[in-house]
């Protein structure tokens, strides 16, 4: 297969970039769009120029480190990762344009690289449940309801890959932080700290300069968890809720 | 916004059914018009139930307004390198056009109140004290009444995402039935409040609702 690709070049977070266009020739259809790439950067290691950077870690679609714009969509045209991507998603002959995740909480590094560290800022205001470490306890010492395990742990799938952000019109990472708030929310464990929690993540999120939600659900579209769009009503629920208690 | 925007909704369903009454004929929307200023009487002073749905609505507009302007800035904050290529995969043409939609809606309203509530402007030139008849002089022009049914369109638009937006962001929809729930009930009242309020410009135009 046959490949016109433009791609977001930057040499750095400061400087300007631009897009370049490249032509690869002699792609496999069951190459990965990462691998697809690595054979671009292996050309362009023997041209002598810059390699094209990009994230990516396990790539077996469950990391979350990979995440590029293709063609305007967050991970492509299929409901995966980057990196479980395959070409023959693609038509011989194609133009593909592959950019950064656009958000200015996640400055770009180099090429395709963002920093995504405003997730972990997030996170740590109260993406977790506080307990004592010691002993494992017994598996059911603390009973929880089937349904409600089966939500945490469908809403617990969220890889914090940005794709919702990337896709989303406002820049919001509404999804993202609907889906831990799920998560943690539906499990019994979760409840001692659940007020402080989404008051805590939600003045994060908005601190980092991420969007407001409007409720488009392009972010849902885009996740490759399918996480679905009511976790963002059950984020805003719970924040009434903790506004209401005085948090 | 989402309380705003069902005070809104409150308000276009109760205007729509009393514009319906523009098919009793003269005299049943001319006493409907005059009844608002009387509700409430004695309790209330004369128009003073027509003032407290002024205020609420003029106090709810400005909240309206303020979310949208403060939402729309943070999107442009959030993302100021824009995308060479971005589908919309998923999203409803209603979803994506709230902000242009919300103005086109505002500039409508303020022709509505100028034509028919603060400036009572008869476009044919004829008289403005008699609310049935300067109605169906303003409908009988063709242009006048292609304004309002886009300015319908506009609002049947804003309903259909609102709607469902507003649910969500009072955190009403935390499962697929609600969610479809809620998207239905956006539907059905675009539908129900854009179709009823232009019933009566059509049927003025079309020469069934008559001086």
């Amino acid at each position: 297969m046959k490949f016109t690709l433009n791609i977001w070049r930057q040499p750095d977070a400061v400087t300007a970039g631009k897009i370049h266009t490249y032509e690869l020739d002699e792609v496999s259809e069951d190459m990965s769009f990462l691998e697809m790439l690595d054979v671009l950067n292996e050309d362009l290691n023997a041209k002598g120029e810059e390699p094209v950077a990009f994230d990516s870690d396990c790539r077996e679609g469950i990391c979350g480190s990979c995440g590029l714009m293709i063609n305007g969509e967050a991970h492509g045209p299929e409901v995966t990762t980057t990196c479980q991507l395959h070409m023959r998603s693609f038509k011989d002959g194609d133009s593909i344009t592959i950019e950064p995740w656009r958000a200015d909480a996640f400055p770009v590094i180099k090429d395709l690289v963002v920093d995504r560290g405003a997730f972990d800022r997030i996170i740590q205001q109260g993406g977790y449940i506080s307990v004592n470490t010691g002993a494992a306890p017994d598996a059911h010492a603390t009973p929880v309801p089937k349904d409600k395990a089966d939500r945490a742990f469908d809403v617990a799938t969220c890889i914090s890959c940005g794709a919702c952000v990337a896709a989303c019109p406002n820049g919001s990472a509404s999804l993202f932080v609907g889906a831990k708030i799920t998560h943690l929310g539906e499990l019994p464990q979760g409840q001692a700290e659940r007020d402080t929690r989404v008051v805590n993540m939600v003045a994060q999120h908005d601190h980092e300069g991420f969007g407001g939600c409007t409720n488009i659900g392009e972010c849902t579209a885009a996740c490759p968890k399918e996480i679905p769009l009511d976790v963002i009503s059950r984020l805003n629920w719970d924040l009434h809720a903790a506004l209401r208690h005085g948090k | 916004m989402a309380v705003s925007g069902l005070i809104f909704i409150g308000f276009v369903l109760t205007h729509m059914y009393g514009n319906l009454k523009a098919f009793g004929g003269h005299d049943s929307f001319n006493e409907y018009a005059h009844h608002i200023r009387e509700f409430g009487e004695p309790i209330l002073p004369h128009e003073g139930a027509l003032w407290i749905i002024r205020v609420a609505l003029i106090v709810s507009l400005v909240v309206h307004v303020a979310c949208a302007v403060a939402l729309w800035r943070r999107a442009a904050k959030a993302r100021s390198v824009k995308y060479v290529v971005k589908k919309s995969k998923a999203s409803s043409l209603s979803s994506r056009t709230m902000r242009w939609g919300g103005i086109t809606l505002l500039v409508f309203i303020v022709w509505h109140l100028l034509n028919f509530t603060i400036g009572k402007v008869n476009v044919q030139g004829g008289a403005t004290d008699d609310p049935y008849n300067l109605m169906v002089d303003s409908f009988d022009v063709w242009w006048l009444t292609l304004l309002y049914l886009v300015a319908m369109v506009a609002l049947g638009m804003h309903l259909h995402h609102g709607v469902f937006s507003a649910a969500q962001t009072l955190g009403l929809t935390n499962n697929d039935k609600a969610r479809r729930n809620a998207k239905a009930a956006g539907a059905l009242l675009a539908v129900v409040i854009a179709g009823g309020f232009s019933l009566v410009p059509i049927f003025v135009l079309a020469g069934v609702i008559t001086k």
